[in-house]
């Protein structure tokens, strides 16, 4: 089982026009254990996504090492982004498929579907699909590619409250049919303990990390909105800094 | 107006109609508009195939869409009879000749539009294509290529119009075949009959090129509108 490391020296926007340059990460370092499930909580604005896309090398810019086993390199990553990034003139399936060689792709794929209740939507096109159903889509692309880390960027912020706890439902469904390692970024402190193994706290830009949590409830008993809740107030009690953070 | 005055210069539409029909009957007008569709076609789609891969690059590529800009803006200007000219006397009167006159006219034009196009590509998009680690291929003919569809339709439904009128100009000048060596023809005989059969031979295969090919092609690439 692969563990990977990530170290940023330093991440810096350069300076365009009046804004001066901005250091957005600052010695961060971070490793993520085989089939972990990590959310990231922090600030609005402090460089989660940039993180992300770091780690997905759509962002080379930086200074720093990724270490995945003992080599350096990019990870393979299924990436699940805020928007889900559908592309509109194919069908459900068709976005699935894309991301897949030829070979295999009923055997990948049908199942998929069916965990995540898609099977009579796969020839809609994304127009056609509700937000939540879109975001299940763009789910079962990233599990398809059997990706090494799973990203997640706040995939159900936009998700009307009873819409985001099935879609939340149905992913960690996925993930325990299908354990992967994930990072997930998110503000909302309930949803990472209700997902997490393990919760980062972020600081503010310079981004870093200010302490990791592990998130002791056991997966059985995470429907159990007492439970988090209770862990929760322990949280913010024995970590007052992490209110600033939400 | 025409039925009541039925003078050379403004003919009735019924001999316009007999001298199309005799026209189709003798052959005369099927060949001669075939050599024009044919110099259509090939010049269309070197213009083409050439303007969306340039448009695309430039697009793409900064550096080098600076470097091009003021040769495009040039190119685009350039009145057509200008290269029209300059390639028979350079190149000869000979077909390589007409067809390259009007790819010079028509190619600025394509590379423009698809450049356009290029720019307004969604960011988002490429960038799940590019951590999928999605081909070239794949990228190209499934991400950036429905995106610029409209852009190339644009450019074909413009280049279509443009290419006609230049193909006359070209064959007027420098052919001894096609639709604008005959309307040349006639206008020496003043003959606005044959002109106006000529010209209704030519709007029907508008009208058949738009219905048959452009139509189909639209509605493929909405199919997934609502």
């Amino acid at each position: 089982m692969t563990h990977i490391q990530i170290n940023i020296n330093s991440k810096i926007y350069p300076a365009v026009q009046k804004a001066g340059q901005h250091l957005a990460i600052a010695d961060l370092k971070l490793t993520l254990h085989s089939n972990e499930f990590i959310c990231l909580v922090g600030p609005s604005g402090c460089g989660k996504t940039t993180l992300l896309n770091i780690i997905a090398d759509l962002d080379p810019d930086y200074e720093g090492e990724i270490i995945v086993g003992r080599q350096h390199a990019h990870p393979k990553i299924g990436y699940i982004f805020q928007n889900p990034r559908l592309l509109p003139w194919r069908t459900v399936r068709e976005n699935i498929e894309l991301v897949l060689e030829s070979k295999q792709r009923a055997d990948i794929i049908d199942p998929l579907l069916e965990t995540m209740q898609l099977t009579q939507s796969q020839h809609v096109y994304p127009e056609r699909l509700s937000v939540g159903m879109s975001r299940r889509v763009s789910i079962i692309r990233a599990f398809a590619v059997d990706p090494e880390v799973l990203l997640m960027d706040e995939p159900f912020v936009s998700l009307d409250a009873p819409t985001a706890r099935q879609v939340r439902e149905l992913l960690l469904k996925l993930w325990q049919q299908r354990p992967h390692t994930v990072l997930f970024v998110t503000h909302d402190l309930r949803e990472a303990i209700a997902l997490a193994d393990r919760i980062v706290f972020l600081s503010a830009a310079p981004m870093h990390v200010i302490s990791e949590i592990t998130v002791p409830i056991p997966r059985n008993d995470r429907d159990n909105e007492a439970a988090l809740e209770s862990f929760r107030q322990q949280l913010l009690q024995n970590y007052p800094d992490i209110k600033k953070l939400l | 107006m025409a039925f009541y005055l039925n003078s050379n210069i403004l003919p009735a539409p019924a001999r316009v109609a007999s001298v199309f029909w005799q026209s189709c009957l003798s052959g005369q007008l099927p060949y001669h508009l075939g050599v024009t569709l044919l110099r259509l076609v090939i010049s269309f789609s070197i213009a083409m195939l050439l303007g969306c891969g340039l448009g695309i690059v430039l697009g793409r590529n900064k550096k080098l869409d600076a470097f091009f800009d003021n040769w495009l803006v040039i190119f685009l200007n350039v009145p057509a009879l200008v290269t029209i000219i300059l390639c028979y006397v350079w190149f000869g009167l000979v077909e390589s000749a007409a067809i390259m006159a009007v790819v010079i006219n028509k190619l600025p034009n394509v590379i423009v539009t698809i450049r356009e196009g290029t720019r307004t590509l969604d960011q988002d998009l490429l960038d799940m294509a590019r951590c999928y680690h999605l081909s070239k291929r794949k990228t190209l003919v499934h991400v950036i290529w429905p995106q610029l569809h409209p852009f190339v339709m644009a450019a074909t439904r413009s280049g279509l119009a443009l290419i006609w009128k230049i193909i006359l100009v070209v064959e007027l000048l420098g052919r001894s075949n096609g639709m604008g060596y005959q309307l040349h023809l006639f206008f020496q005989l003043f003959d606005v009959a044959g002109i106006m059969a000529y010209t209704i031979a030519f709007v029907a295969v508008i009208q058949l090129i738009e219905l048959a090919i452009l139509k189909p092609l639209d509605r493929q690439s909405r199919r997934w509108r609502r």
